[in-house]
């Protein structure tokens, strides 16, 4: 590749193979001789190494991360991990770690919000890339970009000052008589609360999931909508029938980034979700979040056992937005290729 | 179904005027001089700025940016470079994957790297983390912008005898300029705003501070902290906080895009080719 800007490249491993085998043996053989008279510069070879070390740093960071985070949760992991996932009690003086309220609230919480920006995000993006007029499909995809510059303290700010006045006052109360026969809608109207913490997620999200989806559908080829449309259907036909079966993993995937980005969301949701060690059982009850737990008791660990709970927590949360991060990106790509 | 995705915009579009309107109102007010050449006053005295904060946000980005963007733009370089290497492909898949985590989780592990064997939070530690923030951006923004020069640019270059480490400075690099720097102003507004890596690192600091090796103050901290407290007088200066954070963020993106308008003419003139392979 470098030395030889004119050789083919040599059949990948399990790619298919056409050329004679014996064809190759040339190459390499009359590679090595160019290499034996024309050695590689100085220069050049410092340049690729620098160049491939900096490369190198992302997946260094990426493992020395997991390997750090992992090793100072092993105390916690070794001793506790079942009290971890399945304990319901967080009282640091008693040294007792449940985290299964900040796992619930996370989840339960991401999940509002991905079911909330979803759909709308898929709108938005729909209509960026195909049925909106051509003059608004610039700007409505800049202006909803525009959601994702906001830093997530600002989002936070507005929960707590705007929103959550908002639904104490307005939605909660309305709402509360439903309460009786619908359990999810009932309890104190508080303010901070699941509601408020998968409704700023929500906002926060949809930017992601709208502009992954929206590359997405403009990857789909031309030719398949203009077939639709040569068959008779109607735009909206173009988009069900030829554009969103193909583009379908992609927008699987960029919906499962939402999820992963509010999964780890910190400061905005550990401002709106109230912070409380316990089961929710209503939207409108205050929860927990992993990331607001950690936000919250990480600067003031006290003692080792706190800070191993504490890490072992961070853990998962890493393992978990790995897991779905990765997903994700192998779902976009098969879709859009960079 | 047009009609939905029309309401779907318009939905996802009101609550960014929505805060966008709030912010203003309530932020607007507060900025005056002295918010932003004073230090932060106890509650209940009237007055007082964020100038520690706003000073400790600038050298916690420039740490970040010092140490991310050569890195990145390596990264970037040898990504563009060897497109479809294995090693590449993962690098691509990794760096991707390292954008998508918790801010959080960075802030932690320099926590532990940094932090703890020092035993001090400091405006070192906090640089670093952002620097995490900011590096897979910085690189996979550069490969894109590398990609889009012309192959016949470099390919002139190496045919006329300039070795390709300085075919790759002087020619590829060079033109993709105005880009890269677009992609570093897009992650310094994205480190600026930035609170999660920071709680554990650079800590905050309500005293005037420009030392590295100690904690240091900065805006999203200052807002995260002001937003919490039961004073109005905090209150409304992190209104005015966000306010002037958002608009430095604006302002940012504004100059990204206007050095790209400026350099996009130079580039038109020659056209990349779609499709072809770089090397």
């Amino acid at each position: 590749m470098w030395r030889t800007v004119s050789m083919p490249r040599l059949p990948e491993r399990g790619g298919h193979r056409r050329e004679p085998i014996l064809s190759h043996a040339v190459w390499v053989y009359r590679d090595a001789l160019r290499r034996r008279l024309m050695p590689t510069p100085v220069g050049d070879r410092l340049y690729r190494t620098v160049t491939a070390a900096c490369a190198a740093t992302i997946p260094i960071v990426l493992v020395l991360l997991t390997v750090v985070v992992l090793r100072a949760a092993w105390p916690a992991l070794h001793m506790r991990a079942g009290e971890l996932v399945v304990g319901t009690t967080w009282e640091v003086t008693r040294s007792q770690f449940g985290a299964l309220p900040a796992v619930v609230g996370t989840v339960l919480s991401s999940l509002i919000a991905v079911a909330i920006a979803a759909p709308l995000a898929l709108g938005v993006a729909i209509f960026a890339a195909d049925l909106g007029p051509r003059a608004l499909r610039e700007p409505v995809a800049f202006l909803v970009n525009l959601l994702a510059a906001i830093p997530s303290v600002v989002y936070g700010l507005w929960g707590v000052f705007v929103l959550i006045p908002f639904l104490r006052g307005t939605v909660m109360p309305v709402l509360a008589p439903l309460g009786t026969a619908i359990p999810l809608l009932s309890g104190p109207a508080y303010g901070p609360s699941l509601l408020a913490a998968g409704l700023v997620l929500a906002i926060m999200v949809l930017p992601f999931i709208a502009g992954i989806s929206r590359e997405v559908l403009l990857a789909v080829p031309h030719a398949q909508r203009e077939a639709a449309l040569a068959l008779g259907a109607t735009p909206w036909e173009v988009v069900r029938d030829a554009v969103l079966p193909a583009a379908r993993s992609g927008l699987v995937g960029g919906i499962m980034l939402g999820l992963g980005r509010a999964l780890g969301e910190t400061i905005a949701v550990a401002m709106v979700i109230g912070n409380r060690h316990a089961m929710p059982h209503s939207l409108f009850d205050p929860a927990y979040s992993v990331a607001a737990l950690l936000a919250n008791e990480f600067a003031e660990a006290s003692g080792d056992e706190h800070l191993s709970a504490l890490m072992a927590v961070a853990a998962l949360l890493l393992v978990v937005t790995l897991t779905v991060n990765l997903m994700a990106r192998w779902l976009v790509r098969r879709v859009a290729t960079p | 179904m047009t009609v939905l995705t029309w309401s779907a915009a318009a939905v996802a579009v009101t609550p960014l005027l929505l805060m966008l309107a709030q912010l203003l109102v309530n932020g607007v007010g507060q900025l005056t001089p002295t918010f932003f050449m004073r230090m932060p006053v106890p509650p209940g005295v009237r007055g007082g700025g964020v100038a520690n904060a706003i000073v400790g946000s600038m050298l916690l980005v420039a740490i970040a940016i010092t140490v991310a963007v050569p890195v990145g733009i390596g990264a970037g370089l040898y990504l563009a470079e060897h497109r479809r290497a294995r090693f590449a492909n993962m690098v691509r898949l990794l760096a991707d994957v390292l954008s998508g985590l918790p801010t959080i989780v960075l802030g932690i592990f320099i926590w532990e790297l940094v932090v703890r064997p020092s035993g001090h939070f400091s405006a070192w530690a906090g640089g670093m983390a952002l620097a995490l923030v900011v590096l897979p951006l910085v690189a996979r923004a550069t490969e894109e912008m590398v990609r889009l020069v012309p192959v016949s640019l470099s390919e002139a270059a190496l045919a006329l005898g300039f070795s390709r480490w300085r075919t790759a400075f002087t020619v590829v690099l060079r033109t993709a300029m105005p880009g890269i720097l677009t992609a570093v102003l897009i992650a310094v507004a994205r480190a600026a705003g930035e609170a999660a890596p920071l709680l554990f690192t650079a800590f905050g600091n309500p005293f005037w501070s420009t030392d590295p090796s100690r904690p240091i103050a900065a805006l999203p901290l200052q807002i995260y902290t002001y937003a919490q407290s039961p004073y109005d007088e905090w209150r409304a200066q992190a209104w005015a906080s966000a306010l002037l954070l958002l608009v430095l963020v604006a302002l940012i993106s504004a100059g990204a895009r206007a050095v790209v308008r400026t350099r996009a003419r130079l580039l038109t003139s020659v056209r990349p080719r779609a499709g072809r392979d770089h090397a």
